[in-house]
């Protein structure tokens, strides 16, 4: 579960919490573009070292290793099949091999951006940054309370494991088809108490009046700071830069440095 | 037996959940664990299957350490009936639901079901047997759940807050039968806020504070302590209560049973008639 928990915000104060969420999400935008327009390992590893200061910035370096270790299955699995599909289709195994690292490299980036945007803006600053897009409310709501109902679906799971395992189920046990059929118990009190949760949510909603008036009105209302503008001019630096390193220049691979060197 | 030595927990958000707790079950005894919320009630009973493992210390089932053997291991003995039964649900019937873990555990078909009549017939689910367990009422949901686990007759039985969402009748039918326990030498062990179920009861008491455990002994005893009951935000039986508000009438102050309250105040008053 420690995916979930490298998505799971926490309540302190930092410049880059502070940070207006909707510049926040433009930046994640742009580096998850420059992390698509760039096929090659150098440039995606510098994009991977790029938001590490923002991490330290904003002390949660703890949460962020955590979410990072969470994406190492993916991961593994993405560097396996880029390289066995590359190194059956005839490329070089040197070739195959930095060509699996950069497809990881770039999912790592963008869990890597995703894990601090989330880790740094409350649900209710998302929600009032999308409201102040001017998405309709019932959106913006059924939004944040996907996001916000995350960290407790995988507490309920942990807990849904705990109470299967009284009852004797090994989730290690068997072969493959059996571990994925150990599952289903599991699953399924997940999937029914999550629709539970939400049909009372919906009463609870409504005994409270919610959608009563047309136009609702926020007690916290988002503003632009200086600090706002200087992440627009650091987001406009990082894309300019990128596209023009991706027209003007070629990029070489670590291949052909190192070959260089060698 | 189970015998727990010391144990601290920690859980991984920093929470320091248990203290140094140390205490002893021995078989067929009944024990009502008591405290506020987030006092470590759950917690502590979770090492009693495994679930948990103790960062200091050590928990003994039977004399097995339960850092040497899996839950599902432990699970055999140590049957678990969580608060929730939402968390355990999820087969197609009731029967199904209550033959799950006997599969998991490796029983036999024709035991299975011998085993599967017997809990249903025990908690009253008989005419529910091919009903979803989904389509039945919160209560009824929590005995499927009961009945699930007591159907591989654990020799110890942990129950997490039985009382919630059940009747009158359905509590004393679990008193009953917690006592059946007993004079079977099997140990229960329940995770309860139910002042006056314990009261009926009159187990051994656990009375758990802020990770330790601040009271240990005697239901009547326990629960007719005013100063570690407000220390553990706990209210004594409705009935001790009445006693402990009679000071002038030099009733005895640990009573917490409806009949033996009725007989001393009869007496009482048959006194001051003469």
């Amino acid at each position: 579960m420690s995916v979930f928990d490298g998505l799971k915000f926490r309540k302190v104060y930092s410049p880059i919490h502070n940070l207006d969420p909707r510049i926040k999400f433009i930046y994640v935008c742009a580096i998850f573009a420059v992390a698509i327009i760039f096929g090659e390992l150098l440039p995606l590893i510098t994009l991977f070292l790029m938001q590490i200061p923002f991490v330290l910035l904003a002390g949660v370096k703890r949460q962020w290793l955590r979410s990072m270790r969470g994406a190492v299955f993916l991961a593994t699995i993405i560097f396996l099949t880029n390289f066995i599909v590359a190194f059956m289709g005839g490329r070089e195994i040197a070739q195959s091999l930095e060509n699996a690292a950069a497809m990881t490299m770039r999912f790592i980036v963008l869990v890597e951006s995703f894990s601090v945007f989330f880790l740094t803006t409350s649900p209710d600053h998302l929600g009032l940054a999308l409201e102040q897009t001017h998405i309709p409310y019932e959106f913006c709501f059924a939004f944040t309370t996907a996001v916000r109902f995350v960290p407790v679906l995988a507490e309920e799971a942990q807990t849904i494991m705990d109470a299967q395992k009284a009852r004797g189920l090994e989730l290690e046990r068997g072969n493959f088809l059996k571990r994925i059929r150990n599952y289903i118990p599991i699953l399924i009190p997940l999937i029914i108490s999550a629709i539970r949760r939400s049909l009372e949510l919906a009463e609870a909603m409504e005994s409270r009046a919610w959608g009563a008036t047309k136009n609702r009105t926020n007690l916290y209302v988002l503003k632009i700071h200086r600090s706002d503008f200087v992440l627009v001019a650091i987001t406009a630096g990082i894309l300019a830069t990128a596209i023009y390193v991706r027209l003007f220049f070629g990029i070489p691979s670590l291949n052909q440095l190192l070959g260089g060197l060698l | 037996m189970i015998e727990v030595e010391d144990i601290y927990f920690i859980y991984p958000s920093g929470v320091e959940a248990l203290k140094g707790i140390s205490l002893t079950i021995q078989n067929g005894e009944f024990i009502a664990i008591m405290g506020q919320n987030g006092a470590g009630k759950t917690t502590l009973v979770k090492h009693f299957n495994g679930l948990l493992k103790p960062a200091k210390g050590k928990v003994l089932i039977d004399r097995v350490e339960t850092t040497k053997v899996s839950v599902a291991t432990l699970a055999r003995n140590v049957g678990f009936v969580f608060q929730n039964p939402d968390h355990q649900l999820f087969s197609e019937t009731v029967e199904d639901e209550i033959t799950f873990a006997l599969r998991n555990f490796g029983f036999k078909e024709n035991i299975i079901k011998k085993r599967v009549t017997w809990a249903l017939n025990l908690l009253g689910l008989t005419q529910y047997r091919k009903t979803s367990p989904f389509m039945l009422s919160g209560g009824e949901r929590k005995r499927v759940a009961l009945a699930s686990v007591l159907a591989w007759n654990p020799k110890i039985l942990i129950l997490d807050e039985p009382t919630i969402g059940q009747d009158y009748q359905q509590k004393e039918k679990l008193r009953q039968f917690i006592l059946q326990m007993k004079t079977q030498r099997k140990t229960t062990i329940i995770v309860t806020h139910d002042v006056e179920f314990v009261a009926e009861c009159n187990p051994r008491v656990l009375l758990m504070q802020d990770g330790k455990i601040v009271a240990d002994g005697e239901a009547r005893k326990v629960l007719t302590s005013p100063g570690v009951l407000t220390q553990a935000s706990i209210v004594p039986p409705q009935v001790a209560q009445i006693f402990l508000q009679l000071p002038d009438l030099e009733l005895p102050k640990n009573v917490i049973d409806i009949y033996e309250a009725q007989k001393i105040l009869l007496n009482s008053l048959e006194k001051k008639a003469k």
